[in-house]
């Protein structure tokens, strides 16, 4: 589904990505981890090109991304993606939110799109918030709707960069159940995260990142049981 | 004392009264108004294509934007660095020097390409305000530069740049009175042409300012009305 070939990334001079390789099937739940400054998020948000790789290739549904010819805005309709810090839009309504994109881009009408947003907001647990303002809710509720915006556009594959990092501790669990949720109705997603637990249990494979490369990858199992980088090994002996 | 007062009391009787003077005021008063009227809308077109190629070149590799964005940074640097009446005299002297130039049209457009610059900047600050995540997820979403930005980050940026923008407007009122030098007759000439007649300058001063005074006092109590309506769905 999601092909990336030597995939680089250069900020400056500065290499953050250096050459990754990425086979994503359909249906996989592939978990990202690894220390901060490494390259992590770079990856997630070079796969919908809002970081423009500066080498390699990547290709979704067999389109390459990478040709500067391809439409991406086409694209990314099919790649819904949450964000650490929501990026909810402030003046508009709940309901709003989650309409604004599928009904300006003609995929639903205003009235489709209502009822499938209310259908979202059912699903998340916060069908009495469709008039709220963003500002009025918990950052658990508001990144509760940033995931049912995103798949309001019926995406192909969800990109979740560090959903639960700005989040209060006793928010977390909301969030990721959503996304558990989400898992096992069988979206296609790729998760940046800290959460060790959610990785182990909902990934189907784990991506170790350091230093811009995948030092590691595996199932979760022989991820967290036998590691044999040995970066790998230090950090999971820091974070769990 | 009371001598005094009544000098002062005939020096504004005279500024005002005799051979209908009060009529001149007017029409200066007329004549700012069209200029700054003109001026504004001027500014604000020459502003806003500013701002547009300065936000547009922030992530752009277009060589046409890149020069573009190069002459707006030059310009606004220029216009903002040296002082309106000297920017007025070049102007003038330069293109408007055909004896029979509307003075409207000097006067509005001198001030207008002055206006211009601040205006730019007060746009792009507006739409730099607010968070880059704004376009991110517009744009994750599939919607285009232009959708996000007209749909997204116009819609927060002018709560931003609205107060901003009164601002400008009151203070390009009230620097009109610059026009004065090259023999346009706005409200700040005309006080001058009573003060020649009269012998006494300082009452007709004080009449344009007082007149200057509630344009702007006006002007202010305008905007604040509207940034309250614009603030009421703030929910932030």
């Amino acid at each position: 589904m999601i092909v990336t070939r030597n995939l680089q990334k250069e900020f400056d001079g500065h290499k953050v990505l250096c050459g990754i390789d990425q086979h994503i099937e359909k249906g996989e739940k592939v978990v990202v981890i690894g220390p901060s400054g490494s390259g992590k998020s770079t990856f997630l948000r070079c796969l919908n090109m809002l970081e423009v790789p500066t080498g390699g290739e990547i290709i979704f549904e067999g389109v390459t991304l990478t040709d500067p010819k391809t439409d991406i805005d086409k694209i990314r309709q099919r790649m819904g993606m949450v964000f650490q810090q929501f990026n909810l839009f402030p003046m508009k309504t709940v309901r709003q939110n989650i309409t604004h994109a599928p009904v300006l881009l003609k995929k639903m009408t205003q009235k489709q799109a209502d009822e499938r947003a209310d259908e979202l907001l059912e699903r998340i647990g916060l069908p009495d918030k469709a008039d709220a303002y963003p500002g009025m809710l918990s950052g658990g509720q508001q990144q509760r709707i940033a995931i049912a915006r995103a798949l309001a556009m019926d995406p192909d594959v969800m990109l979740f960069d560090e959903p639960t990092s700005a989040l209060d501790p006793e928010m977390v669990g909301e969030v990721l159940e959503i996304m558990r949720e989400l898992a096992e109705d069988g979206m296609t997603m790729i998760v940046v995260t800290h959460e060790m637990g959610f990785a182990r249990e909902v990934g189907s494979r784990i991506l170790f990142i350091d230093e811009g490369v995948v030092a590691e990858e595996n199932t979760p199992y022989e991820f967290f049981n036998n590691p044999k980088n040995q970066r790998l090994q230090d950090f999971l002996s820091k974070v769990l | 004392m009371m001598e005094l007062l009544k000098n002062i009391g005939q020096g504004f009787y005279n500024a005002w009264f005799p051979e209908r003077r009060y009529l001149a005021y007017l029409s200066g008063l007329r004549m700012t108004l069209l200029i700054s009227l003109f001026a504004v809308i001027i500014g604000i077109a020459i502003g806003i294509i500013l701002a547009v190629i300065r936000v547009t070149a922030r992530n752009s590799r277009n060589l046409v934007i890149r020069i573009l964005n190069r002459f707006a940074i030059i310009y606004i640097t220029v216009i903002r660095g040296t002082p309106m009446i000297v920017q007025i005299m070049i102007i003038y002297n330069l293109i408007f020097t055909a004896p029979n130039t509307n003075p409207i049209v000097v006067g509005a457009v001198c001030c207008g390409i002055n206006s211009g610059a601040y205006v730019s900047e007060i746009i792009r600050a507006g739409i730099e305000s607010i968070p880059i995540g704004q376009m991110e997820a517009g744009r994750s979403l599939g919607l285009t530069y232009s959708m996000t930005m007209r749909t997204i980050i116009l819609p927060q940026a002018v709560k931003n740049i609205l107060p901003a923008l009164g601002n400008e407007f009151i203070v390009l009122v009230k620097e009109t009175s610059v026009i004065s030098v090259i023999a346009v007759n706005d409200l700040m000439k005309m006080a001058g042409y009573v003060g020649s007649r009269t012998w006494d300058v300082i009452p007709p001063y004080v009449i344009a300012a007082a007149i200057y005074l509630i344009m702007t006092l006006g002007l202010s109590s305008l905007m604040s009305y509207f940034e309250k309506k614009m603030g009421r769905g703030d929910r932030k």
